[in-house]
């Protein structure tokens, strides 16, 4: 579904991805491993057009290189940004609102905001209250379903584990599945790998911008390197 | 009582029209980082519309709705040519920008026009006063709060209710994930300076309905004053630059009024010597913006 080749990323001096190149199967959820600083966020922000980069990142076989964010997410890829990122001071309706205004009108706007609500019910108690006052997980909740306003065929989850409780951890893990599971692609960033690699059918290794590790989910949770690197014992 | 009330009600008045100028600044300056100093040539803008309009018989309201149009064409005129290009730029650049574009409107103002100033007569009616029992209050204030308050009230519905108005308030607080939604950008750029063209129409036609006449140089002190009302409200804050504007126009028309004789030459620096007093206590101003991602 989306193919990566030759990627690289420059902020300035400094190149945050260098030559990479990987696939993400359709239907599939791709998990992108790394430690901090390794470039994960850079490929995302740059398969969504915030990042500067170079390389082919085709949809479908339909280059989205150099488009901008507002066209790449119309071709179907959303992306839940790294820290959630909700707009604050907007109560989680209007977040809701503005995640699905620009793709769906009217009725069908209304039902997409139906569908999100029976989702996280959560979101439906907290209709009305500003997104700033969501604890974080309820925020995490928020930006996820923001991001699927849009209907998307490709979802881009940036660290949506991060900073959360164990218990809202696995929520969120058990919500990716499911969202695999009504036809949504998903390449996933996390630092917990253990539990990314769960749930992967797919994953890659990111250092330093450069692929060094890939193989299915199970492959990479028994893959020495991974095991010193990642995951405790 | 009489002369209280009377202050009281050119104190609210006044505060109003610097509320709206101040909102006008806010809402560019919390979405693009722009302080933008051309903000008082869209006023004369709308003042020479409103000056031709008059000229030429036009009802007053068509010339008024013809004066706030021509200044949020203008306003997004500049953005267009001026500012956009400039999109990338550090936020010293875009207010340097926006001094060239007010020096260049204003040559335009005084080659093409006049450099003297042009007067704006208002009909009859609305230059008497109103009496209610046993107080007279004067009709143009009474008029400008009245369209303060109305122009407040849509604008806070538009930033509630419509699309465009929750992307603006989006924008302010992260622009990169509201393009991520696929709002556009300059879309919402454009609309923004539009509302705050939209703004300085509004409180030029109040400002001329006071002054009765427009001259190229109009525009300058009233942004000045938006300014220091932005400022003491919070930069960037749109409820800030409401509260701001009030306060400073409250403040001026007050101490005009109650001044001992002998310093009443030295008015503006009591004014400036308040918001100073302001400052200190709330250094952020008084409902400080919250600090966004900008694109
Ligand atoms: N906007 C930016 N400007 C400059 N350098 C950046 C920017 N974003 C990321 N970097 C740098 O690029 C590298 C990769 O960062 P990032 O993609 O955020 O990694 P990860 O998400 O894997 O932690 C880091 O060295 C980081 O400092
Ligand atoms: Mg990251």
């Amino acid at each position: 579904m989306l193919e990566i080749e030759g990627l690289s990323v420059r902020y300035g001096a400094v190149e945050a991805v260098g030559n990479l190149g990987f696939t993400v199967p359709k239907g599939s959820i791709t998990v992108l491993l790394g430690a901090n600083g390794a470039g994960k966020s850079s490929t995302l922000n740059a398969i969504s057009g915030l990042a500067p980069s170079r390389g082919r990142i085709a949809l479908n076989g339909a280059e989205l290189g150099g488009l901008p964010p507002e066209e790449i997410v119309r071709r179907g890829v959303a992306l839940c940004p790294e820290g959630r990122r909700v707009f604050p001071s907007l109560s989680v309706a209007d977040n809701l609102h503005l995640g699905g205004a620009v793709h769906a009108k009217g009725e069908e706007l209304a039902r997409r905001t139906e569908a999100e609500l029976d989702r996280f019910p959560i979101l439906r108690e907290r209709y009305h209250q500003k997104a700033g006052l969501l604890s974080g997980g309820e925020q995490q909740m928020l930006a996820v379903a923001r991001a699927l306003m849009s209907a998307p065929r490709l979802l881009l989850l940036d660290e949506p584990s991060l900073g959360l409780a164990p218990k809202v951890v696995e929520q969120v893990f058990g919500l990716i599945s499911g969202l695999r599971t009504q036809g949504i692609t998903i390449l996933l960033v996390e630092q917990n790998a253990e539990r990314a690699l769960e749930i992967a059918d797919h994953g890659y290794v990111l250092q330093s911008g450069a692929l060094v590790l890939s193989g299915s989910g199970r492959e990479l949770a028994e893959s020495p390197l991974i095991r010193d690197a990642y995951l405790a014992g | 009582m009489d002369f209280f009330l009377q202050q009281l009600l050119n104190a609210v008045s006044l505060g109003g029209i610097y509320a709206l100028l101040a909102l006008g600044l806010a809402v560019v300056f919390s979405i693009v980082a722009l302080i933008n100093f051309a903000h008082g040539e869209l006023m004369t803008v709308a003042g020479y519309v409103l000056f031709v309009c008059i000229l030429y018989a036009v009802p007053l309201p068509i010339a008024v709705v013809a004066a706030i149009a021509a200044a949020a064409v203008a306003a997004a005129a500049t953005e267009r040519l001026a500012f956009r290009p400039m999109r990338r730029a550090d936020p010293t650049s875009l207010m340097l920008t926006s001094f060239a574009v007010s020096a260049i409107l204003k040559v335009l103002f005084q080659n093409g026009i006049s450099a003297r100033p042009k007067p704006v007569p208002l009909p009859p009616d609305l230059s008497g006063t109103l009496t209610f029992g046993p107080v007279r209050l004067g009709t143009v204030p009474l008029a400008s709060i009245l369209v303060t308050c109305l122009s407040l009230f849509a604008l806070t519905l538009f930033l509630k209710r419509t699309v465009m108005g929750k992307a603006m308030r989006a924008a302010a607080e992260d622009f990169q994930v509201l393009r991520l939604m696929g709002i556009r950008a300059n879309r919402v750029i454009a609309a923004a300076f539009a509302l705050s063209g939209m703004l300085a129409g509004i409180s030029a036609a109040l400002w001329v309905a006071q002054r009765g006449s427009v001259d190229p140089l109009m525009g300058f002190v009233p942004v000045l004053k938006a300014f220091v009302a932005s400022v003491i409200g919070g930069l960037g804050s749109l409820s800030g630059a409401v509260a701001g504007g009030f306060a400073l126009g409250i403040a001026e028309v007050l101490f005009q009024a109650y001044l001992p004789d002998a310093a009443l030459p030295f008015r503006d620096a009591f004014v400036l010597g308040f918001v100073v007093l302001l400052l200190l206590w709330r250094p952020d101003g008084l409902i400080p913006a919250r600090t966004g991602r900008r694109s």
